[in-house]
């Protein structure tokens, strides 16, 4: 998809350095940040807060079969992490030894180009993780 | 209070129908429909209409208008209705809610999906958009891989085998060989599923649902109007709908899908019934492990035991509640915004007893549940034959 300089502009923080949200209500964190609390909605008092960088995996795949754009990079691993926090975060795992790539392997933030867009060439970047020893 | 019946069910072949485009699909299915109903088009006093991305798979957006025209219905007021891939099933509730609340006495229901005239890629980034286009698709997360990643944590939590998702695909082929709309006419076995491939580990080839064309219609009325008209008619005792976050990583569980949950107690408590009492259900498996949740969810089996169940033979057309008899998205084929509507083309079929091969015997209350994305809408809906009590 052809993502415009704008939107890849504002998300930087998110991408770059993990900035989500906590609510100061209920303690919960949030990534990506959100608007409203849901569990609080209007009672709850958000917070930009950036995300722990580490975490441990959740839940994985390899996918074999890529979406357009990322055809040229299969096979490679999705993973849900549960960061420190919580919060979890969906993922791809990189520059790991593929065995090491199990539900509860500690993985650390890492920072990647995450494709190039189509229309205008444009790289995108963002968090990528890596399973720590 | 006024209860709400359907009164004729339509749909196309589903498949690669090359010859036929978006707007001869809607029109055949409604067409036939209309005329299963005995009806005449100008009694139809509405038109709901589900179809998920027609903007990416043909260029062409204001489905709604495009209906009514095509039916030559103008000027009625016809409504698109999108939920991913349970566009159809909201098109299904929005048809009942419009006959439910008195506002109209007959409406037409159609969905309707063309996802062959792009490339397999351009129709799986299509589909991607059902995920949460920020934090998934951006990151190369694939349809299939979002449910690999619930079905990784099934077998974690539960022990469940890839034989056991598997064999929801051998089931459901087998059901499809016996229904001619779907598009897969033949069986396949347990090690051709097994060996067909990873596409996101432990998802399969094979346990995938296919890219399909195709639409199916109903018409719903009040039982009132059915009953004065002298109509064939089945009961709709139900239709609810639930939401839940579109991001996996936002969810509590992943083995769960909760607006499978909610909308099922509400829908059993609005019908009146049980899931005991259920006596088959056209579930949405756009993934095998999808059908498992699904039957968990629905309260047919405990949590967990959904793949020992299918394993056991439960889940069969001759089982304790058979399970997707048309086929089901796997092997009838999911063209995803018809898919909730041909669910109810199904319980139709099954209730007033004329589903041939595939008839569930002493079928009396059937349910149709039906999935957006990777379980952030789901819509359940509970129909009953005429007259049964319960
Ligand atoms: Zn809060």
């Amino acid at each position: 998809m052809t993502v415009s300089a704008p939107m890849n502009w504002r998300r930087i923080p998110e991408r770059y350095r993990l900035k989500g949200s906590y609510c100061e209500t209920c303690g919960k964190a949030f990534f990506p940040g959100r608007v409203v609390c849901p569990n609080c909605r209007r009672k709850g008092k958000l917070k930009e807060q950036d995300m722990p960088r580490a975490g441990k995996i959740f839940s994985y795949t390899k996918v074999h079969v890529g979406p357009t754009g990322f055809s040229h990079e299969t096979p490679y691993f999705i993973a849900l992490i549960e960061l420190e926090n919580k919060a979890k975060v969906l993922s791809q795992i990189i520059d790991s030894e593929e065995e090491k790539i199990q539900v509860g392997a500690k993985v650390e933030l890492a920072f990647r180009k995450v494709g190039k867009d189509d229309k205008y060439g444009a790289i995108n970047y963002a968090y990528k993780f890596k399973v720590i020893e | 209070m006024i209860e709400v019946v359907v009164v004729g069910a339509g749909m196309t072949k589903f498949g690669e129908n090359w010859e036929s485009s978006f707007r001869q699909m809607i029109a055949d299915a409604a067409i036939k429909a209309l005329v299963d109903s005995g009806l005449a088009g100008e009694k139809i006093e509405a038109i709901y209409g589900g179809c998920m991305a027609s903007g990416r798979f043909i260029g062409q957006e204001h489905i709604g208008a495009l209906i009514a025209d095509q039916l030559g219905l103008n000027p009625i007021p016809s409504t698109r209705c999108e939920a991913a891939c349970a566009s159809g099933g909201v098109a299904l509730r929005s048809g009942y809610l419009a006959v439910k609340s008195g506002e109209h006495d007959i409406v037409a229901v159609g969905g309707v999906e063309k996802m062959t005239d792009v490339s397999t890629e351009d129709a799986s980034f299509a589909l991607g958009g059902a995920g949460d286009q920020e934090t998934e698709l951006f990151h190369g997360a694939t349809f299939p891989s979002l449910y690999a990643l619930l079905a990784r944590r099934h077998m974690i939590e539960y022990g469940t085998t890839e034989e056991q998702m598997a064999m929801v695909a051998v089931k459901n082929h087998k059901n499809a060989a016996n229904n001619p709309n779907a598009q897969f006419q033949s069986e396949v076995t347990l090690e051709e599923v097994m060996n067909s491939g990873y596409v996101a580990e432990p998802i399969k080839v094979l346990d995938c649902s296919p890219v399909t064309d195709g639409a199916a219609a109903v018409i719903l009325c009040s039982k009132e109007k059915a009953e004065a008209l002298g109509m064939k008619y089945i009961e709709m005792a139900a239709s609810e709908q639930a939401s839940d976050t579109i991001s996996l990583a936002a969810r509590k569980s992943l083995t769960e899908l909760r607006a499978t949950m909610e909308a099922a107690r509400k829908a059993y408590k609005k019908a009146g019934i049980t899931q005991e009492d259920v006596d088959f259900a056209e579930v949405h498996d756009c993934f095998t492990i999808a059908e498992i949740l699904a039957i968990e969810d629905l309260g047919f089996f405990k949590k967990g035991e959904g793949g020992i169940a299918t394993e056991k033979g439960l889940t069969a057309l001759n089982g304790k509640i058979p399970i997707n008899p048309s086929g089901g998205l796997k092997g009838k084929g999911h063209p995803v915004g018809a898919t909730g509507v041909a669910q109810a083309v199904e319980a139709f079929n099954q209730l007033m007893g004329r589903a041939e091969k595939r008839q569930v015997k002493n079928a009396e209350i059937g349910l149709t549940h039906n999935v957006g994305g990777s379980g952030a809408t789901a819509i359940v809906s509970i129909f009953k034959k005429a007259g049964v009590k319960k």
